[in-house]
């Protein structure tokens, strides 16, 4: 390969793995925005989708489908668990976050990191399933094998960068729902609502809006952004396991940052240079400093640009 | 007697173990325009905001219509037609004008019936028109106070309760403010006016009240109220 191939074959792994970082990115950002919180346990949330993608896709025998009943497999999981996290998210707020709205932001913050402990048990336990799939049931903690139901030809036929179609999968599933989050805030009722109860609680709740139910659909949509992340990830780098949401979460933490946290386009800016980073250290500096770079990008904007790229005092949140 | 359109008995209310609310007891009849009036601190916002339930109050009633609203959630309260402009405006300053006076409307589905409003809050403040798109921090604060009457307007209140609608504006919108009123008053709105300015209150009022420390300590007819000495020497600085 030469060099100028290997670059650019770093930025379409980059940008496919930005796209699924700034959908985790969108969820931890879009709940910033309306509470102030930041939801440490969005990345276990967004594993225990993975690992019902995976529990589905054992227990229906997805991978002795014909190739086109596996598309329907994939979107099957992707709908399964969009709505599992969606609800699974709710549920966190109801439960964990709901009773506190009154207390300080940092006994959400503790409530938060608990439930983050919880669902990474959670997932170390669903990791013990007697699936085949999960390798029968022993080693609940070991990586798990995600079959590959996206075939891995190279699109570009004899060339020597490779974009296969799990590459194009990431952006068909990623950017259409990049968009429908746009319109949803900018242009409907509830995005209206959303943004109202982001700015001035108490002011949304004077003009008849539902504060709580709106805050919770909220966690809703988050949770549920992070659900397809979780398909479109397994699909993609074809191994889970229940540390995942850590790595995947503090990754798409760094994103909604340095894009400016409570900013949508902030989280998609974010995630893409994050992704990009990522690739880049893997190739050009060594795999093991990657972390440590991408989180000195995290202190360094915590430091130096604390309201993130395209954040700013006129930024809007959601 | 009749029932009255809104009427307080006894409401107590406190934040946390500081009670602010100590006996708060009043009532609006369908067409007035009534004045309460304190200094500052006096529990003012606190009523107004407990009446709405936004605040739950610790005991005592309001009925609304002949009905309790003790229990109901804000939305209900404001889908009964008690709707409330809050102390400060309290607009969303990062969204449009436009998009403030749709939130107004927010848990209305008459489309028809919210574009007539719509329209009727423009005659009022046309420079809600004019500046529609623009965003409504970059208002001033006397447009600013339209744009939280006008946006109030849009739920469609049998009631409207102002909570300091001339605090911090320049003079002569404070008198564009009070004529607005007067001219709402007249197509038949009823009006609970909180304000510091005792005075321009007055004189827009009926009926007036004075809270003191949480209770409601003096009540009757604006024009007595304002010959009162007591009033003059405590609030029109006389």
């Amino acid at each position: 390969m030469e060099p100028y191939e290997v670059f650019l074959q770093q930025l379409v792994t980059g940008l496919s793995n930005g796209m699924i970082i700034a959908l985790i990115a969108l969820g931890y950002t879009m709940v910033y925005g309306i509470i102030e919180l930041i939801n440490f346990a969005h990345g276990d949330v967004f594993m225990l989708g993975a690992f019902l993608a995976l529990t589905l896709l054992g227990a229906l025998g997805m991978e002795a489908w014909a190739p086109g009943w596996q598309l329907a497999g994939v979107v099957l999981m992707l709908v399964s668990s969009a709505a599992f996290c969606g609800s699974f998210n709710w549920s966190l707020d109801r439960l964990a976050y709901r009773p506190l709205r009154r207390a300080s932001k940092l006994s959400l913050l503790v409530s938060a990191i608990g439930c983050s402990f919880i669902c990474t048990n959670l997932g170390l336990f669903w990791g013990g399933a007697p699936m085949e799939v999960f390798a029968g049931g022993v080693a609940a903690a070991a990586p798990k094998d995600f079959p590959q139901l996206i075939p891995q030809y190279n699109l570009l036929g004899e060339s020597a960068i490779r974009i296969v179609p799990a590459d194009v999968a990431v952006l068909a599933v990623t950017l259409p729902l990049m968009i429908a989050l746009v319109y949803l805030v900018k242009r409907t009722r509830l995005g209206r609502a959303m943004r109202a109860v982001a700015q001035d609680s108490t002011a949304a709740a004077l003009m008849g809006i539902p504060v709580d139910r709106v805050i919770g659909t909220t966690f809703f949509i988050g949770g549920a952004l992070g659900g397809f992340a979780s398909v479109v990830y397994a699909l993609y780098n074809n191994t889970i396991g229940f540390q995942m949401g850590y790595r995947a979460g503090m990754d798409a933490f760094t994103a909604a940052v340095l894009g400016g946290i409570g900013s949508l386009p902030g989280a998609v800016l974010g995630g893409l240079l994050i992704g990009c980073v990522r690739s880049m250290s893997d190739q050009y500096v060594e795999l093991r400093w990657t972390n440590t770079i991408v989180f000195g990008i995290l202190v360094l904007i915590l430091i130096f640009r604390p309201s993130g790229l395209l954040g700013s005092t006129r930024r809007e949140k959601v | 007697m009749t029932t009255a359109m809104l009427e307080v008995t006894d409401m107590h209310a406190a934040y946390g173990a500081i009670e602010v609310l100590r006996g708060v007891s009043l009532r609006v009849e369908r067409g007035e325009i009534v004045a309460l009036i304190g200094s500052n601190g006096a529990g003012k916002s606190t009523s107004l905001l407990s009446i709405s339930q936004i605040i739950t109050p610790r005991s005592g009633d309001v009925r609304f219509l002949g009905e309790s609203l003790i229990g109901l959630r804000g939305d209900e309260v404001i889908a009964r037609g008690l709707v409330q402009v809050p102390e400060g405006r309290r607009v969303f300053s990062r969204m449009s004008i436009d998009e403030n006076l749709q939130l107004g409307a927010y848990l209305r589905k008459d489309i028809s019936g919210i574009a007539s409003d719509l329209r009727h809050v423009h005659e009022l403040f046309p420079v809600l028109k004019e500046r529609g798109g623009q965003l409504a921090g970059t208002l001033s604060g006397g447009e600013q106070q339209m744009l939280a009457i006008g946006r109030a307007l849009m739920s469609r209140p049998t009631l409207l309760m102002m909570d300091e609608p001339s605090m911090g504006i320049a003079p002569l919108l404070v008198t564009r403010i009070f004529s607005a009123i007067r001219e709402l008053n007249r197509g038949g709105l009823t009006v609970l006016l909180v304000e510091q300015n005792a005075r321009g209150a007055l004189g827009l009022s009926s009926r007036g009240y004075v809270l003191e420390t949480g209770k409601v300590t003096i009540g009757g007819d604006a024009q007595d109220l304002l010959k009162d000495d007591r009033i003059r020497s405590a609030y029109l600085g006389e």
